[in-house]
This record gives structure tokens, sequence and C-alpha cells, in this order.
């Protein structure tokens, strides 16, 4: 079978790199009476760029509705997109365009992408063993059978910490964090490249969410694996990323080495996530931004930048011209008029 | 820890409305409290011999994992612990104040009353009195607390009208006093939106105006922001606070966020498994924790800003099962600094001034 989808020819793309989303968009249309006439667009993903080189760690975070996981189901191409390119390097197929893919060619792809979801209750079959649990994707892919399966998912098994012994057992057998650990390794069956993680570690404990996040860190290095990290938790998505992008509203507000993010914020909004997040630190207390107002509606967003009904440095332009995502800095991304003048608050060190 | 110097915020022990002159008198003290679930598989000690004080006006948090008592606690206090948990012994001390002519709660300067609230009937009229009125609660999820088929203001009223002496019209007037309050934009029309209808930051408002809304004394939150966006986080978080300073009400801070912890209580009680392992000031517990468990949960949070990559410590092991809760210091199993024959049966030790910890090896120092 070849594939013919390569990338645009003006497009240049660079080996290094696993992942490059292009003006990736997804709108789910809205209509209204008899006729089902489209009256607007709820924009859920509204032109979003990044790349993943291959080994790294891509945090995404942003509140709720901010179209975090809708971009991360768009990759492994759980939804079609509206519009974009998402460009993979593909271990056997070379650079794919997903979007672009057949079902026949999709199905090879996905052995590559695999997802670890947040809620290890719900995200396992209650009535499958470990083995079935585990041993699915290999099955189904014709990769391994019988003596051979069991041997693979023991030693799968074994990689995420949990005993072989526990091959027949039932998913109600262990906790929250074990569990975990079993989605992980089904989603590490088949040595994908690229595993996304919505929101792997919010639905545990603090001292499991730890051993978690370093088993995590440790499989990477381990299976040289990209990941794209989706989640809420500014400091989970510090300690695991090496590039962090931020996004309101469907679009990215800024995109930065995790360092640079982190330190020295370029976007307001930046600055005031990094504000909110309540520190293990009595003594920094009432130091906060604290915003005013809600998320913007994605059907009806804002005129201008959407940000700026909740910013405190907005001014005229804001409320007019939608900024563009811009390198300011080299390898610093953010969508903002005044990136060049406003001095923000990074964490305090 | 270091750099705090330019700090100009509240440095040790946070002071809360101490302008009121009744603000840290006790207002619940809870005396040895054990609450039991018995079950076909065992009886699981939920809550194990826990004692604090709630001062009035203060707050204090409780912190811990999932499965360490926490909710129960709280819920022991309102007499809500679902079947077939009970309180198998124990006190829970309330000093009431007799309401005045101008309203109950914390306001009133009449006698007080002290009332052992595990000796009432759950379903009496007494407890029903103080349930919602005087001690309010505030849950997790706003979603679920909300009634789907009730407006905002058919709740708040009803609330009002069930506990005050007063007609439907005051209330009505008085929910949208409360709700303008609480930071809701255009009460006088939010009064008349479903639950549906609000978005979560504003839903959980609609939760703290209802628990408000006959200006209890004690406000028991479970968890109250666990459930929104940061940002929404931070407006709930200081809401509370300036409306703890308005009415001068005592909160009950549940959580297992500690980073809620350090920006919320004025002390904390740390919990695991069902019993207190330390209890200390906010400040104290940061910055000079004594319990392994303590420290091991501080150290095992990513921190905001920690610039390495190292491997976060973590606490080997898992929370145990509740059937069997290991022997002695229950912590043992998953402990560091355990020493057989020095853990087997761990004191509350005082470590400081209102610093207390259980644990018999607090005072050596970190291995």
């Amino acid at each position: 079978m070849t594939l013919t989808q390569a990338p645009s020819p003006d497009i240049p793309v660079n080996d290094k790199d696993l992942l490059v989303v292009r003006d990736l968009r997804k709108y789910y249309p809205i209509t209204r009476g008899f006729f089902r006439k489209v009256v607007g667009n709820v924009k859920a993903v509204d032109g979003v760029n990044f790349t993943i080189p291959a080994g790294k760690t891509l945090g995404l975070v942003g509140e709720s509705g901010c179209g975090k996981t809708t971009t991360s189901r768009l990759i492994l191409r759980a939804f079609d997109p509206t519009d974009g390119d998402i460009l993979f390097q593909d271990r056997k197929l070379g650079w794919v365009n997903i979007p672009q893919l057949d079902d026949v060619q999709l199905r090879q792809l996905r052995r590559n992408m695999q997802m670890i979801f947040q809620d290890p209750y719900s995200s396992l079959n209650p009535r499958m063993t470990l083995l079935d649990i585990v041993g699915e994707p290999l099955l189904v892919n014709g990769v391994a059978h019988g003596q051979e399966l069991r041997d693979r998912v023991a030693e799968l098994l074994k990689v995420v910490g949990l005993r072989s012994e526990y091959l027949g057992r039932y998913p109600h057998a262990f906790s929250g964090g074990q569990r975990q650990r079993i989605g992980i390794a089904r989603a590490l069956a088949l040595q994908p490249q690229l595993v996304v993680c919505d929101e792997p570690v919010s639905a545990l404990d603090v001292s499991i969410q730890a051993q978690t996040l370093n088993l995590l860190s440790d499989l990477q290095e381990q299976f040289q694996l990209t990941y794209l990290f989706v989640a809420h938790d500014l400091s989970v998505v510090e300690y695991i990323s090496d590039r962090v992008a931020v996004m309101y509203v469907g679009k990215l507000a800024e995109l930065a080495d995790t360092e640079e993010l982190y330190f020295s914020p370029l976007h307001p909004y930046t600055e005031a996530l990094l504000s909110a997040v309540p520190k293990p630190n009595p003594r920094l207390r009432s130091k906060r931004i604290v915003l005013q107002g809600e998320v913007a509606d994605p059907s009806n967003p804002p005129s201008g930048c959407y940000f700026h009904p909740r910013c405190r440095y907005a001014i005229d332009r804001c409320r007019i011209e939608a900024p563009a995502l811009r390198e300011v800095k080299p390898n610093h991304l953010v969508s903002c008029h005044r990136a060049d003048e406003l001095q923000l608050q990074g964490v305090p060190e | 820890m270091d750099g705090n110097a330019n700090v100009t915020s509240t440095q040790g022990v946070p002071t809360v409305s101490d302008n009121r002159p009744d603000s840290g008198a006790p207002l619940l003290e809870v005396r040895d409290l054990k609450t039991h679930f018995p079950l076909d598989e065992g009886t699981v000690r939920a809550v194990d011999g826990v004692s604090f004080t709630i001062r009035r006006g203060h707050t204090l948090g409780i912190v811990g994992e999932s499965g360490c008592g926490k909710s129960v606690t709280a819920q022991s206090i309102l007499r809500i612990v679902p079947p077939p948990g009970r309180i198998v012994s124990g006190e829970i001390i309330y000093h009431r104040r007799h309401p005045t002519k101008n309203g109950h709660g914390s306001n009133g300067h009449g006698g007080e009353e002290l009332i052992d609230l595990t000796k009432l009937d759950p379903r009496g009229r007494e407890i029903r009195d103080i349930r919602g009125n005087e001690i309010a609660y505030i849950f997790q999820e706003p979603m679920a607390s909300l009634s789907p088929v009730h407006t905002i203001g058919h709740q708040i009223i009803e609330t009002i009208v069930l506990h005050q002496h007063v007609s439907r019209e005051q209330a009505r007037k008085r929910a949208i006093e409360v709700l303008g309050h609480v930071g809701m934009v255009k009460p006088s029309e939010t009064i008349d939106r479903y639950a549906h209808q609000l978005s979560g930051g504003q839903r959980q408002r609609a939760v703290i105006a209802l628990a408000l809304s006959c200006q209890p004394s004690l406000l028991i939150a479970d968890e109250p922001t666990t459930a929104l966006d940061v940002t929404t986080e931070a407006q709930i978080l200081d809401l509370m606070r300036s409306l703890q300073q308005e009415f001068g009400m005592a909160i009950q801070f549940i959580t297992h966020n500690l980073g809620v912890i350090a920006e919320m209580a004025d002390e904390v009680v740390v919990m695991y498994l069902g019993r207190q392992v330390e209890q200390a000031s906010v400040d104290d517990l940061f910055f000079n924790p004594h319990h392994p468990y303590t420290r091991a949960l501080l150290r095992s949070i990513p921190k905001l800003g920690q610039k390495t990559r190292d491997r976060l410590e973590s606490i080997r092991g898992m929370v145990p099962d509740p059937f069997s809760v290991p022997k002695g210091c229950a912590f043992h199993t998953r402990c560091p600094m355990y020493l057989p024959g020095v853990c087997d049966d761990p004191d509350w030790l005082e470590v400081g001034p209102s610093h207390w910890v259980r644990c018999n090896r607090a005072m050596e120092p970190v291995s």
C-alpha cells in the first residue's frame, strides 16, 4: 500500500518533528428551525498551530471549554477537523496528513498513536480481565495471540509496575492509581510513537499523582515516547512538559518552552492563570490576580481579542482587532498586541 | 522556602476578622469522635477518634486523601452520615447562641447553650433547626446539590422561610440580596433561573448563597472548588474569604489540595485513615511539619516554578484498604521512619504551641 498524501510541498517539515499541527479548526454548526438552517458556529478549535519534536512533551493547558480536549481528539481523528493539517511522521509510512487518510490507512496509523484517559474507573471495561484489556490491541492488530500474548501482557504489566500474576484479575480489584497503570500498559501495548494523555492524573490522589507522573517520564525515556499532555493543572504540566501551549476559547494564547512560559509569560491570560493557582505556601496569600467575569462563550465570542473583557491591560485596539499568534522572542509565540511593551509577572521565585 | 522577605501579606498565623469581640471563642468542639460503617465485609472505621475545635470567625482546614474520613467527619457534625454508618462514640459540642430578635446566628448576643450534636435524633426538630440554618454545608459538586426542577430563587426562599419567620416576599428580597452578596451578576434576574442555565462558577455561587441565606455561624465547605477551573476557583476562594470577614462566620474547609489549604486555613488538621496525624497553624504545617506523612505529602506535590525535572518524591505504596487498616500507626507500612517496636502505638504529642503530632519519632531529625 502506498500513501500519496504527502504534505503540501510548500510547507517545509523538519524530520526531527513527530507531529505538526497547522491551522487546525473544528466548528460545530448551530442550527435553527425546521430546515436546520445554520445560524452560526461554535468554534471549538479555531486555528491552532504547534509542532512536537520526537521524544518530547507538549503540555496543552487551558480552562474547561477552551478546546484542549477537542484538539487532542482531532489529532487522533476521533472527529474530522473542519480545516487544517495534522502532519505525522509515521515510523513506517513517513509523513502523512491525518485528515486526508482513508479508513484502512488510519487503522494502520492508529497503532502508532494511543491515548491515556482521565478517569481510570470508566475507561476500563469491568467485565474484562487485565489480559483482555491490555491484550486487546495486540490481538486486534494481529500482533500476538495465545501464549505469546500472555507473555507480552505480563511483560507490559511489569513495565508499568504491576505484578504479572494480576493477569486474570478484573479492574475492580485495583485502586485508582493501579487502574491508571493498566490504562498506561494498554496504551503502550503496540509501542506507539505518540501518546495523548488527557488529564491522566487529575482523578488521582496527591500521593499517587507523583508516582504516576514519575512513571510517565520513565516510560518516555525508556521507549522514546512523544507526549501530548492535556491538563488543567499548571504545576503538573510544568513538571512533565518541555514546551507548553496555553489555549483560550479555541485559540492559542501563548506557546513557549516550559521555563520561559512559567517565568516570563507574555500573555496576560497566562499571567493570570499562573497567579490564580493556589500555592502551597501560606505566606504567599493574597498576592493573586483574580480575573473578573467568565470564559467567553465560543458560540458568541467578544470582538477583537477574545480575552479583552477580562484583561487588565486591554486598550482600544484589543477590542477591535484580533491579535495573531506571532513570535515575539525566539521560540516564544504569543497572541497579544501588547506583548512587546507589557511587563508581566511569572511564577514567584 | 526563602525569599519571602519582601512579602507584605499576612505573616505567621493569619488573623481573620479580629475586630469582632467574640472571634476565636470556641464554636464547635469535636471530642474523640468515632463514626463507623458496619458492612458485610467488616467494619470500616471511617472516623476513628478525631478531636478538634472550630473557633468563631476562624477557618479550620481538614486535608487528606480520599478515604481518610474528612467528609464523614463533616457529615457526622450535621448528622447526615449515610446508613449504615453511625457515630459510635465521642461528642460534638456546639456552642449555640440564643437567637435574638434581629435574627439567628453569630450576631446574637445572648447566653450560650451547649448542645451535644451526637445526642440529637438525626431526624429530630432540634438538629433540623440547626442544619442549614446555623451550620450550613457546601458540597463538592454544585450541579448535584441544586435541584434541577426548581429555580435558584425557589430553593433559597424555601430555606429562608423554613428557618426564619418571614413572609415569602421578604424572603425573596433577602434571596436577591444574598445573591448580590455572592457576586452574582443581575441577581434579580438570576433568582428565576434554573441550575442548568448557569455556568459552573455561577452555580457554585448560587450554592454559597443558599448556604449563607440564613447567616450561619459555621459553614462547612467540602471540596467547594475541586470541580472548578483555576480562575473560577480563585474567584470563589476570594469570595469566601470576604464573606467570612463580613459575616464573621467560622469555616471548616475540607480539601485534598494543599494549595487551597495554604490559601484559606488558619489552622489545619491532617487526616490519614480516619485519624488525625497532625494539627498545627497553617504556617507551622507548611514550614515546620513534623509527621512523616505531612512531610511526604508536601514533598510529593509538583510545585509551580520548581525549575527541575528531577523525579518527584512519591510516597511508596498506596492508601491501605479500609477493611484492613494496619495495626499500630496506620501509616507505618509506607513510612520511611518506621522502627519496629517504636511505632506500635503512636501518642498524640504536643511538639510546639498548639502543634500536635501522632508520631513517636516526630522529634527526631529527618532521616
